[in-house]
C-alpha cells in the first residue's frame, strides 16, 4: 500500500527519472535477488552429485504438466495486462481469474508429483538428490504461492472495484495503480521460467 | 525533539497516500499530524530509520562487547572467580566461574552479534539509511513502506536471538560459522538445541531486512538522484553504500539457502550435510551428506561479508578524510574503481577461509592467486587515502582522528592478511590467534573506527547537536592504544602456535606461558569496553546537551545534505529539491575554500575530477566529460 503511492507523494519534483519505474526496477533486484538463492541451491546440487553416494531417479511427468500449467498462465496473465491497459474489464478479470484457476492447479499438480516421488521410493529424508528435489520443489511452491497471493487480491479488488462504475472512473483517472498487475505479470513470468529452468536441471544435469 | 513541530516543511509530510498534491493537500484535505508512534516508532521517513538502525546497532553492540569481556575474564583468570559472571549469566557461570558449554556461547553470540547486528545493521543500515537520499538529494528511498519493513525485521531477527539467550539449553555455540555437523545434530551439544533452530531463524529474518534495504538502496542510487547528479558526481559514501547493496543482495541468498537445508537437516531428517555420523558409539540414519558443500555455501555470503562490512566504513573515512583535511579526495574515480574491483573479487576468494577442509591445492593456489588479488584495489585506496591527506588543511577533530586511526588499522590488519591469504602459510596459521588478530583490525575495528567517524560527523545533521569533543578525544586516543594493545599481543600468540576457540590454557605446558600477556589482553579490552561506554554516554550525553547547530553547513562541506535544514523533515528540502552541478570534492579549490555541489560550473570552468588539486580546475579537460 504505501508502495503504490509511491509516485505523488515521493518522486522528486525535478529528479532525472531512470527510464524503468522505481517499483519496476526494484522487482527486477528483487528477481535477482532470487535468481541467487536458487543458483545457490542448484550449485550445491551439482557439487554434491559430483561425489559417490548418488541415487538417480526419474522426474514424474507431473512435474511436466506443472510446467505445461505454468506456461500457459503466463500467457492469460500476459493477456490480462493487455486487457488492463485497454480498459477491457470483463477481458482483465476471465483472464485473471484463469491465470489464478491455472496457478492453483500447478500447487494441486505439485503435490501429485511429491506423491508420485515417494510412490517411487524417493523421500525427502533419504539420500540427497531426492531430499535436493524435494526442498529446492517446495521453495519454488513458496514463491507461487507468494505470487498467487496478489493475485487474488486483484482479482477480489477488481471484481468489487468495476462493479461501480463511479469507482472505476476514479481509478481510470490513475496510471499509477496499472503498474500493479504489470509487477505481478513479472513477477509471474519469473516463477514459471524458474520452474522450467529446476525442471530442466534435474532432468538433465 | 525540535523537529517535532516544523510547519516549514510541509513538501513530502505526509506518506500515507490520500493520493493529494502535496503542495496543496494540506489546504485541501486538512493537515495530518503523524502521531508519535507514525513518527519515531513505525516512521517511514529514513532519516528515522536510519536513526533506529543506530541505536538497535550500539545497544548490541554493548551486549557484543561485554560478552567478550566476559569470555575475556576467563581466558586471562582461568583459576578464578568472578560473582560478576554469575550476577550477569546466571546458573552458565556458577560460583562465578563460567563453564565450558557457555565460554562457547559467548564466543558464538560475540561472533554473530558484531557480524550481524552491529557491523552490518548498525552500520550500512545506519549510514545507507540516512545519507543515501539526503546525498543523492531524493526526498526519501524509492520505498519507504519496504524500507520501515527493513527495520522491523531487523528487530524481529533480534528478538528471536536475544530470546535464544534466556533458553535452558542456551543459545547456539557452534561458532557464527555454524558448520555442521555440530549444528546439524540437535543432540551434539547444548547449544546445538533449540538454540541452534533460534539462531538459523534469526538469520533467516535477518537476510530478509538486509534484501529489502538492499533493494531500496540499489534503487534509490539507480532512481532517484536529483538533477545533474551524475554517477560520477556522487559521494564516495554513496558509491560504497551501493556496492555494499549488491554485494549483500548477491550474497545473502546464497546464506539463505544454505540455512534452509541446515534447518531440513535438523528437524526433517534430510542428508545435506551429514554423512556416516556416530554420536556417544550409536550410528545415526544420515547417509550421503558433505559437511564441505555448507562451507561452501556459508563463505559464498562469509566472505563477501567482510566487504559489506567494510566498504560502507571506506566511504565514510574517503569523505570525512576529504572535508576534514579541505582537499578533493585523491583519485576519486580510481577509488570508484577500487570499489567495484573488490565487490567483484569479493565473490571468487571464498575459498581461502577453506585451505584447511581438505581443498584441492590446485583449486586452493587459484584461490591464493585471486586473494593476494584484493591487495591492489586495496592499496590503491590507502594510497589514495595518505595522498589525500597531504599538504592538507587538518582539522584533528574526532571524525577526522577515528577516519585517520582507520586507515592505520586497514594498513596493519590487510598486511597479515597477505600472509594468511598464502595457502601454505594458512595451513600453519589458520586455527590460531594469528587469524584472530587479523580479522579483528582489518574488519572488526577498522569498520567500528569507520562507523565512529561517520557518527561523529554525522551527529550535528542527525541531532542538530553537536558531540562533545574533549570526550571525543579520549575516546579516540585511549581505543587506538587499546586496540593495538588488545590484538599485537595476538600476533605472536598466533605465531607461537596458540590455538583459538580454546577455553582454558593453564592446563597446557606449551601455552600457559602466555597467562601474563593473555591478563594485559584483558585488561586492555577491559578498558577500552570503558571508554567506549564514555562514547555512548557522549552519545546520549549530546542528543540532548550538545552544543546546538546554529549554521545550515558547520564543515563547510559541499555535498547536498548540508543543504537541507537543521532539522529536516520527512521530506528533507523545503521546497524544490536542490540541482546539483559539480563533483562533491570541489575543496581549496580556484582561490576557495570549497565550493558546493549546487553552485553552477563559473565561465570556462569544467567539472573534471582527474586533475590534482594543485591544478586549476579549468580548461584542458575533454568538453562535457563528467
Amino acid at each position: 500500500m504505501g508502495t503504490l503511492a509511491y509516485k505523488k507523494e515521493i518522486l522528486p519534483d525535478n529528479v532525472q527519472p531512470f527510464k524503468v519505474h522505481p517499483q519496476k526496477f526494484a522487482l527486477w533486484v528483487g528477481i535477482s535477488v532470487l535468481c541467487m538463492a536458487f543458483a545457490g541451491l542448484t550449485s550445491a546440487y551439482l557439487v554434491r552429485k559430483a561425489a559417490p553416494n548418488w541415487q538417480e531417479f526419474i522426474m514424474p511427468t507431473q512435474f511436466i504438466l506443472s510446467a505445461v500449467l505454468m506456461m500457459l498462465s503466463s500467457i492469460t496473465i500476459q493477456g490480462a495486462v493487455w486487457a488492463f491497459k485497454r480498459d477491457k474489464i470483463a477481458f482483465y478479470n476471465t483472464t485473471l481469474f484463469i491465470s489464478l484457476v491455472l496457478g492453483i492447479s500447478f500447487l494441486v499438480s505439485q503435490y501429485l508429483g511429491w506423491m508420485a516421488l515417494e510412490q517411487r521410493g524417493v523421500y525427502l529424508n533419504g539420500n540427497p538428490s531426492g531430499s535436493f528435489v524435494y526442498v529446492i520443489s517446495y521453495l519454488h511452491v513458496a514463491h507461487v504461492i507468494g505470487g498467487i497471493l496478489p493475485m487474488t487480491i486483484a482479482l477480489v479488488r477488481s471484481l468489487w472495484l468495476f462493479g461501480d462504475p463511479a469507482k472505476l472512473a476514479a481509478f481510470k483517472t490513475d496510471n499509477n495503480k496499472r503498474v500493479g498487475i504489470e509487477l505481478l505479470a513479472t513477477y509471474w513470468h519469473f516463477v514459471d521460467i524458474l520452474w522450467i529452468y529446476l525442471l530442466l536441471f534435474f532432468m538433465f544435469s | 525533539m525540535a523537529e517535532l513541530h516544523n510547519p516549514a516543511i510541509e513538501v513530502g509530510h505526509d506518506t500515507h497516500g490520500h493520493g493529494h498534491d502535496h503542495h496543496h493537500g494540506h489546504d485541501d484535505h486538512g493537515h495530518h499530524e503523524l502521531n508519535f508512534i507514525e513518527k519515531y516508532i513505525f516512521s517511514q521517513d529514513h532519516k528515522v530509520i536510519g536513526k533506529q538502525f543506530l541505536f538497535l546497532g550500539m545497544a548490541w553492540a554493548i551486549v557484543g562487547g561485554l560478552f567478550s569481556i566476559f569470555f575475556r575474564l576467563q581466558l586471562a583468570w582461568p583459576e578464578e572467580s568472578f560473582p560478576i559472571l554469575e550476577w550477569f549469566l546466571g546458573s552458565w557461570a556458577e560460583g562465578g566461574k563460567l563453564s565450558a558449554e557457555f565460554y562457547y556461547a559467548l564466543v558464538t553470540m560475540h561472533g554473530t552479534i558484531l557480524v550481524f547486528f552491529v557491523l552490518t545493521a548498525g552500520l550500512s543500515g545506519t549510514f545507507s539509511n540516512f545519507l543515501i537520499p539526503l546525498q543523492v538529494g531524493a526526498r526519501d528511498m524509492a520505498s519507504p513502506f519496504m524500507n520501515m519493513l527493513s527495520f522491523w525485521m531487523f528487530v524481529l531477527s533480534s528478538c528471536v536471538m536475544l530470546f535464544s539467550l534466556f533458553i535452558q539449553t542456551g543459545p547456539a555455540s557452534g561458532g557464527w560459522t555454524a558448520y555442521p555437523p555440530l549444528s546439524a545434530l540437535p543432540q551434539a551439544s547444548l547449544g546445538s538445541g533449540l538454540g541452534m533452530d533460534l539462531w538459523l531463524i534469526s538469520i533467516a529474518l535477518f537476510i530478509v531486512s538486509v534484501a529489502l534495504g538492499g533493494l531500496n538502496y540499489v534503487t534509490t542510487v539507480i532512481n532517484m538522484r536529483t538533477k545533474g547528479m551524475d554517477f560520477f558526481r556522487m559521494p564516495l559514501t554513496v558509491w560504497a553504500f551501493f556496492f555494499t547493496a549488491i554485494i549483500g543482495l548477491l550474497s545473502f541468498p546464497v546464506l539463505f539457502g544454505a540455512a534452509i537445508l541446515l534447518e531440513f537437516d535438523r528437524l526433517l531428517g534430510t542428508s545435506f550435510f551429514l554423512s556416516d555420523i556416530y554420536v556417544a558409539g550409536e550410528a545415526l540414519q544420515h547417509s550421503g551428506g558433505s559437511p564441505i558443500l555448507f562451507q561452501h555455501l556459508f563463505w559464498f555470503l562469509g566472505h563477501p561479508e567482510v566487504y559489506i562490512i567494510i566498504l560502507p566504513a571506506m566511504g565514510i573515512v574517503s569523505e570525512v578524510m576529504s572535508v576534514h583535511s579541505r582537499k578533493p579526495i585523491f583519485g576519486y574515480k580510481a577509488m570508484v574503481f577500487s570499489i567495484l574491483g573488490i565487490t567483484i573479487l569479493s565473490f571468487i576468494v571464498w575459498a581461502h577461509h577453506m585451505f584447511m577442509s581438505g581443498l584441492n591445492p590446485f583449486v586452493a593456489s587459484i584461490f591464493v592467486l585471486f586473494t593476494l588479488l584484493i591487495a591492489v584495489p586495496s592499496a590503491i585506496k590507502v594510497f589514495n587515502w595518505i595522498t589525500t591527506l597531504w599538504r592538507g588543511s587538518i582539522r584533528l577533530n574526532p571524525a577526522m582522528l577515528f577516519a585517520i586511526g582507520f586507515v592505520s588499522l586497514f594498513i596493519s590488519g590487510g598486511l597479515t592478511g597477505i600472509y594468511l591469504g598464502n595457502s601454505t602459510l594458512d595451513i600453519q596459521l589458520h586455527d590460531t590467534y594469528y587469524v584472530v588478530a587479523h580479522f579483528h583490525i582489518v574488519m572488526g575495528l577498522a569498520a567500528f573506527y569507520g562507523m565512529f567517524a561517520g557518527i561523529y560527523h554525522w551527529f550535528p545533521k542527525m541531532f542538530g547537536r553537536y558531540m562533545n569533543s574533549s570526550m571525543g578525544y579520549v575516546h579516540f586516543y585511549v581505543t587506538l592504544v587499546g586496540s593495538y594493545a588488545i590484538f599485537w599481543p595476538m600476533h605472536y600468540l598466533g605465531m607461537s602456535g596458540v590455538p583459538r576457540r580454546y577455553y582454558d590454557f593453564s592446563v597446557f605446558d606449551q601455552f600457559s606461558q602466555y597467562a601474563e600477556l593473555n591478563k594485559f589482553i584483558t585488561i586492555a579490552a577491559i578498558i577500552v569496553f570503558a571508554v567506549n561506554i564514555l562514547f555512548v554516554f557522549n552519545f546520549f550525553y549530546s542528543i540532548f546537551k550538545g552544543r546546538k547547530v546554529t549554521v545550515l553547513n558547520p564543515y563547510g562541506a559541499t555535498t547536498l545534505e548540508w543543504t537541507t535544514p537543521i532539522h529536516p523533515g520527512h521530506g528533507n528540502w523545503v521546497g524544490e529539491i536542490p540541482e546539483v552541478h559539480r563533483w562533491p570534492y570541489d575543496y581549496s579549490i580556484n582561490g576557495r575554500d570549497f565550493i558546493p555541489q549546487t553552485e553552477a560550473l563559473g565561465a570556462g570552468e569544467v567539472d573534471d575530477h582527474d586533475h590534482g588539486s594543485d591544478l586549476p580546475n579549468v580548461g584542458s579537460a575533454i568538453p562535457g566529460k563528467h
